[in-house]
C-alpha cells in the first residue's frame, strides 16, 4: 500500500436478494426457537447457554451478511470487534465481581 | 516550477490512504463505541440482576410473547433494510422508497410496542423509581428506543430524498451508512431480548 | 480564501460565510490550524484558573490550623482543580496540538470531517462554561474529581453536582467528536506512502488516544446519565436505601477512568518522541518497540481498572488479577524510558528548551512510574490509599509527565505555529524553574503520605509534624506560579518581537518542518510522497541514510511551491460554516436549561436539530 487509492465503492462480492431472504428465514426459525425453548420446563437447566448460542448465531448472520463485514474490508471487522470484545471484557467482570465472586446470591 | 504542475499526487476528494470511505470508516468507529455504551447499560443491567427487594420482578411483568412479536417485526426490519439497499445498488428508486418505508414502519411498530410495554409496565408498578430493577431495564431499553427513533428519522429522512429524485445509484452509500446503524440497533436487541426477557432471573 | 476550481452551487439554510474577518473568522473557521490554536489559548486560560485553584489550596495547607478557606471551600478547590486539569487544560491541549500537528505530520491538508472538528472545540468550550456556571450561584462541585456514590446522591450533596454532571457529560461529547474525527483522519489522510509503520511517533500516539477514547467514553457517559438520573428523576442506580450499590459507581468510573490516564499520558509521549530524536540527531531508538508499547497499552488500559479499588474489599481473587495486569502494564512503559534514554545516548546532544522539557520529563515520569508500580500490589496500595503518597504518584505522571512534556511541545512547535522562536534565555528560566518548583511541591508528599497524612483535608494539627513538608510544599507551588509567570512573559514578547524562525528552525525530521512557518492555511501545494520514516530527514539528507540521492524534481521546495499551486487554484480548502458554533449552542443552552431553568432544555434541543438539519443541507466542497 503506498499510493492513495480512489474510493471504490462495491469492488466486493454482494449477497443478492434471495440469499438475504433465506438468511431472514433462518433468523425466524432461531427466533421462534429461542421462544419455544423459554417454554420447554425439562431445558430450564441448560437454558442459559442454549439461548446465549441461539442469539450469538443470530447476531453473527446479521453482522456478517446483513452488514456484509464477512466480505467487507478487515479494517471494519478490527473496530467492531474490539468495541465488542472490551465491551464482552467489562460485562463479564461485573458478573464475575457482583456475582460470582461476591456473597452468595443466586443469579 | 514547471515539475509542480505535473506532480500527480493533489488530494482529491475520494481519495483516501486505503481506499474506504472516510464516512464509513466513522460508522464502524461509532459502532465499536456504541459497543461500549450499550455493554455499560448492559452491565449496569446484569449488577442489578436477581436484586427485587420491592416492586414488581421482570416474572411479574414480562410479557414474552408480545415482547416476541415485536422483537421479529425489528428482526424483520433488517431484512427490508438490505433489500432497500439492494434497490438502491441496482439502481431501482421505486423500491427503494418502498423497502426504505417498510424499514421506517417496522421500526414504528417496534416503537409503539416499546411505548405501550411501558405504560402498561407503570400501571403494574413499575417504573424508573421503583428499585434498581426498574431504573435499570428503563434505561436500557429506553437508550435503545431512542436509538430506534433516530434511525427512523434518518431514514425517513432518505426516503424524503428519494422522493424528491435526489437519491441515484451514486449514492448508495449513504443507504448503506444508515442501514449499518439500523442494522447495529436490531443486533443490540437481539442481545437485550436474550438477556434481559428471556434467561430468566431466578 | 478558498480557491475553488468550479463555482459551487449553493443551497441550503445559510450560506456558508466565505472570507469572514476578525471575530467571524475565529467563529466560523473549520481550519484544523486554527482550531488548534482556539484549543490551546482555551486550555491555557482553565490553566490558569486551575492553578489558581491549587495555590489556594498550597496557601491554606502551608501552616498547621491555618484559615485561609474553609473546608467548604476547600472540598470544591479540590474538585474543580483536579477536573479542570484534566478535562480541560491537559485533554485540550493534547487535541491543541493534534489539531494543528497531526495534519501536517501525515502530509494532509485537513482533518476528515473540518466542520465536526470546530464542532468537537466548542462543545468542549460550551462543557467547560457549563461546568463553571456553578460559581455565578456560589454552587461550585465539590465531591472529588471522581465524584464517588453515594455522596453524590441527592439526600448527601447540593446542587454543585449537577454542575459537574452537566458539564462533563457535554466535554465528554467533545472529547468523542475529536476522537472520532482524528481515527478517521490518520487512518483515510495519510500521504502516499505514509504505512503505519511510517508514522511519526505522535501520530502514532494522537491514534492510540483516539481509540481509547472513543471506547472509554461511553462508559463515563453512561455513568454520568445513571447519575443524573438518580438525581433528577429519583432512579436508584446509586441509592442505597432502595437497593443500588455505590460500588457499581466506582467500577464504571475507573474503567473510563484508567483509559483516560492513558489518554492524558500518552500525547505527552508522543510529543516527547518527536523532540528527543530531533535534539539528539539520531532517530528514534526501537520504532517498532515504540509502536507496539503504545498500541498494547490500548488493550491493556481496559484490563487494570479496579486497581483504583483495592480497599474496596474486591477479594483476593479479583485483587491478584487487576494487581497483576496493573504490572503488565508498566512494562510497556518500561520500554518506552529505555528507548527514549537508548535515543539520547550517543547523540549529538542540544539542550534547547525543547530537549530540556522532554528530557525533564522522562525524568519526572520514570518517578512517577515507579510509585505507580508500588501501589500496584494491594497491600501496599492498602496503605498508600487515599494519603498524600498518591497525590505525589498521580502528579508525577500528570505535571511532570504530561504538563512537562506539553511545554516542551510548545516551544518545540511554537516557531511552526507563529514563525517566531520563543525566547531561549527565558525558556531556560521557565523549565528549571518549574522543574525545581515541582520537585519541591510534590516530592515532600511521598514523605507525607508514608506519614499517615490523608489526602482531601483542609488542615492538620500542628502536633502531627506534617508542617515542615507542607511550607516546602507550599514554597514550590508558587515557584511554579513564578514559572508559569516566566512562559506568560516569553509568549507575550515573541509574539510581538520574537527572533523569525525559518521554516525548518531545528533541523526537523518529520513533514511539518517541510512547509513555511507558519503554514499556509491549504498546508501543502503538492502533496508529499513519503519513502521512509522520518520523511523530511530523509529528502534532506538522503546520503546520510544510504539511501540514494532522490531525484530532484521529488527534492523540491514545498514552500515556494505553493504559489504555484494557487496559481493552479485546483486546492481544495472547505470553506468556513455557522453550523458547527450554532449545534453547539443548542448544547450550552440545553445544559444551562438542565441545570437551571428546564423549558430552556426543548429550546435547546430544537437548535440542535435545526443545526443538524442546517449542516447536513450545506453544500460541501473540498
Ligand atoms: C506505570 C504505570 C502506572 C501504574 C502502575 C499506576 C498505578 C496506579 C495505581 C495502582 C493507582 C491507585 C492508587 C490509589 O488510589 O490507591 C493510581 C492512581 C492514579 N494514577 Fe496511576 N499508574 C500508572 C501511570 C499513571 C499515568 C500515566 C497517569 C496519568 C497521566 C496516572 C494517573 C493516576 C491518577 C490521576 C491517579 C489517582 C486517581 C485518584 O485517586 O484521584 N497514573 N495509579
Ligand atoms: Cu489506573
Amino acid at each position: 500500500m503506498s499510493a492513495r487509492v480512489p474510493v471504490v465503492e462495491h469492488a466486493e462480492h454482494h449477497p443478492g436478494a434471495t440469499e438475504y431472504i433465506r438468511i431472514a428465514l433462518v433468523l425466524t426459525v432461531i427466533t421462534a426457537a429461542e421462544v419455544a425453548v423459554y417454554y420447554v420446563p425439562s431445558l430450564r437447566p441448560v437454558i442459559m447457554p442454549m439461548l446465549m448460542v441461539l442469539s450469538a448465531t443470530k447476531f453473527a448472520l446479521v453482522v456478517m451478511f446483513y452488514m456484509h463485514l464477512k466480505f467487507d474490508n478487515r479494517l471494519f471487522s478490527g473496530f467492531f470487534i474490539f468495541g465488542l470484545v472490551c465491551a464482552a471484557f467489562m460485562i463479564t467482570a461485573f458478573i464475575t465481581l457482583f456475582h460470582l465472586l461476591s456473597a452468595p446470591k443466586a443469579f | 516550477m514547471e515539475h509542480v504542475a505535473a506532480l500527480p499526487a493533489q488530494a482529491h476528494v475520494g481519495e483516501t490512504s486505503t481506499g474506504l470511505n472516510s464516512r464509513k470508516v466513522l460508522m464502524w468507529a461509532f459502532l465499536g463505541s456504541d459497543c461500549m455504551l450499550f455493554g455499560s447499560l448492559i452491565g449496569t443491567y446484569l449488577v442489578y440482576r436477581g436484586n427485587y427487594p420491592s416492586g414488581p420482578k421482570p416474572s411479574d411483568v414480562f410479557d414474552i410473547p408480545y415482547t416476541s412479536v415485536s422483537a421479529f417485526a425489528l428482526l424483520m426490519s433488517s431484512l427490508a433494510m438490505v433489500l432497500a439497499l439492494a434497490a438502491i445498488q441496482r439502481g431501482d428508486i421505486r423500491r427503494l422508497k418502498i423497502w426504505l418505508l417498510c424499514v421506517a414502519g417496522l421500526g414504528l411498530v417496534f416503537i409503539g410496542g416499546q411505548v405501550y410495554e411501558f405504560t402498561t409496565f407503570g400501571s403494574e408498578g413499575l417504573n424508573l423509581t421503583t428499585a434498581t430493577f426498574g431504573s435499570s431495564f428503563f434505561t436500557l431499553t429506553g437508550f435503545h428506543g431512542t436509538h430506534v427513533t433516530f434511525g427512523i428519522v434518518w431514514l425517513l429522512m432518505l426516503w424524503m430524498l428519494a422522493a424528491r429524485g435526489q437519491m441515484t445509484q451514486a449514492r448508495s452509500l449513504d443507504v448503506e451508512i444508515a442501514g449499518l446503524y439500523w442494522h447495529f440497533v436490531d443486533i443490540v436487541w437481539i442481545i437485550i431480548f436474550t438477556v434481559v426477557y428471556l434467561i430468566p432471573a431466578i | 480564501m478558498a480557491t475553488i476550481a468550479a463555482p459551487v452551487e449553493r443551497r441550503g439554510l445559510l450560506a456558508r460565510p466565505v472570507a469572514p474577518r476578525g471575530i467571524w473568522a475565529w467563529v466560523t473557521t473549520v481550519d484544523a490550524k486554527q482550531i488548534g490554536i482556539l484549543y490551546g489559548a482555551t486550555a491555557f486560560i482553565f490553566f490558569l484558573i486551575g492553578g489558581t485553584e491549587a495555590l489556594l489550596m498550597r496557601t491554606q495547607l502551608a501552616v498547621p490550623n491555618a484559615n485561609v478557606v474553609g473546608p467548604g471551600t476547600f472540598n470544591a478547590l479540590f474538585t474543580m482543580h483536579g477536573t479542570t486539569m484534566i478535562f480541560m487544560v491537559v485533554m485540550p491541549l493534547s487535541a491543541a496540538f493534534f489539531n494543528y500537528i497531526v495534519p501536517l505530520q501525515i502530509g494532509a491538508r485537513d482533518v476528515a470531517f473540518p466542520r465536526l472538528n470546530a464542532f468537537s472545540y466548542w462543545v468542549f468550550l460550551s462543557g467547560g462554561l457549563l461546568m463553571h456556571f456553578g460559581f455565578l450561584i456560589q454552587q461550585v462541585p465539590d465531591v472529588g474529581w471522581f465524584a464517588y456514590a453515594n455522596l453524590t446522591e441527592n439526600a448527601f450533596s447540593q446542587r454543585g453536582v449537577d454542575f459537574w454532571v452537566v458539564g462533563l457529560q457535554v466535554l465528554g461529547v467533545g472529547s468523542l467528536a475529536a476522537g472520532f474525527n482524528f481515527l478517521v483522519t490518520i487512518i483515510n489522510l495519510r500521504a502516499p506512502g505514509l504505512t503505519l509503520m511510517r508514522m511519526p511517533l505522535f501520530t502514532w500516539t494522537t491514534f492510540i488516544t483516539s481509540i481509547l477514547i472513543v471506547l472509554a467514553f461511553p462508559v463515563i457517559t453512561i455513568a454520568l446519565v445513571e447519575l443524573m438520573f438518580d438525581r433528577l428523576f429519583g432512579a436508584n442506580f446509586f441509592n442505597t436505601a432502595n437497593g443500588g450499590d455505590p460500588i457499581l459507581w466506582q467500577h464504571l468510573f475507573w474503567v473510563f477512568g484508567h483509559p483516560e490516564v492513558y489518554i492524558l499520558i500518552l500525547p505527552a509521549m508522543g510529543i516527547v518522541s518527536e523532540i528527543v530524536p530531533v535534539f539528539s540527531r539520531k532517530p528514534l531508538f526501537g520504532y517498532p518497540f515504540m509502536v507496539y508499547a503504545v498500541a498494547s497499552i490500548a488493550f491493556l488500559s481496559f484490563t487494570v481498572w479496579a486497581h483504583h479499588m483495592f480497599t474496596t474489599g474486591l477479594g483476593p481473587i479479583a485483587a491478584s488479577f487487576f494487581a497483576a495486569s496493573t504490572m503488565l502494564i508498566a512494562v510497556p512503559t518500561g520500554i518506552k524510558i529505555f528507548n527514549w534514554i537508548s535515543t539520547v545516548y550517543g547523540g549529538s546532544v542540544r539542550l534547547n528548551t525543547p530537549h530540556l522539557f522532554a528530557l525533564g520529563f522522562i525524568a519526572m515520569f520514570t518517578i512517577g512510574g515507579l510509585s505507580g508500580v508500588m501501589h500496584a500490589s494491594p497491600p501496599v496500595d492498602t496503605q498508600q490509599q487515599d494519603t498524600y503518597f498518591v497525590v505525589a504518584h498521580f502528579h508525577y505522571v500528570l505535571f511532570g509527565g504530561s504538563v512537562l512534556a506539553l511545554f516542551g511541545g510548545i516551544y518545540y512547535w511554537f516557531p511552526k505555529i507563529t514563525g517566531r522562536f520563543l525566547g531561549e534565555g527565558l525558556g531556560q528560566l521557565n523549565f528549571w524553574l518549574m522543574m525545581i518548583g515541582f520537585n519541591l511541591t510534590f516530592g515532600p508528599m511521598h514523605f507525607l503520605g508514608v506519614d499517615g497524612m490523608p489526602r482531601r483535608i483542609f488542615t492538620y494539627p500542628a502536633e502531627m509534624g506534617w508542617g515542615l513538608w507542607n511550607l516546602v510544599s507550599t514554597i514550590g507551588a508558587y515557584a511554579i506560579g513564578l514559572s508559569v509567570l516566566v512562559f506568560i512573559a516569553n509568549v507575550s514578547k515573541s509574539l510581538r518581537a520574537g527572533e523569525r524562525a525559518g521554516s525548518d528552525p531545528w533541523d526537523g525530521r518529520t513533514l511539518e518542518w517541510s512547509i513555511s512557518s507558519p503554514p499556509p492555511h491549504y498546508n501543502f501545494a503538492t502533496i508529499p510522497v513519503v519513502h521512509g520514516r522520518d520523511a523530511f530527514w530523509l529528502e534532506k539528507y538522503p546520503e546520510l541514510e544510504g539511501h540514494a540521492a532522490a531525484a530532484p524534481d521529488e527534492r523540491r521546495d514545498r514552500t515556494a511551491a505553493h504559489d504555484a499551486g494557487e496559481a493552479h487554484g485546483h486546492i481544495h480548502v472547505p470553506d468556513p460554516s455557522y453550523w458547527p458554533i450554532a449545534t453547539a449552542a443548542g448544547i450550552l443552552v440545553a445544559g444551562t436549561g438542565v441545570l437551571f431553568a428546564m423549558p430552556l432544555l426543548p429550546v435547546g434541543l430544537f437548535v440542535v436539530l435545526v443545526g443538524v438539519v442546517g449542516w447536513s443541507m450545506e453544500p460541501v466542497n473540498g
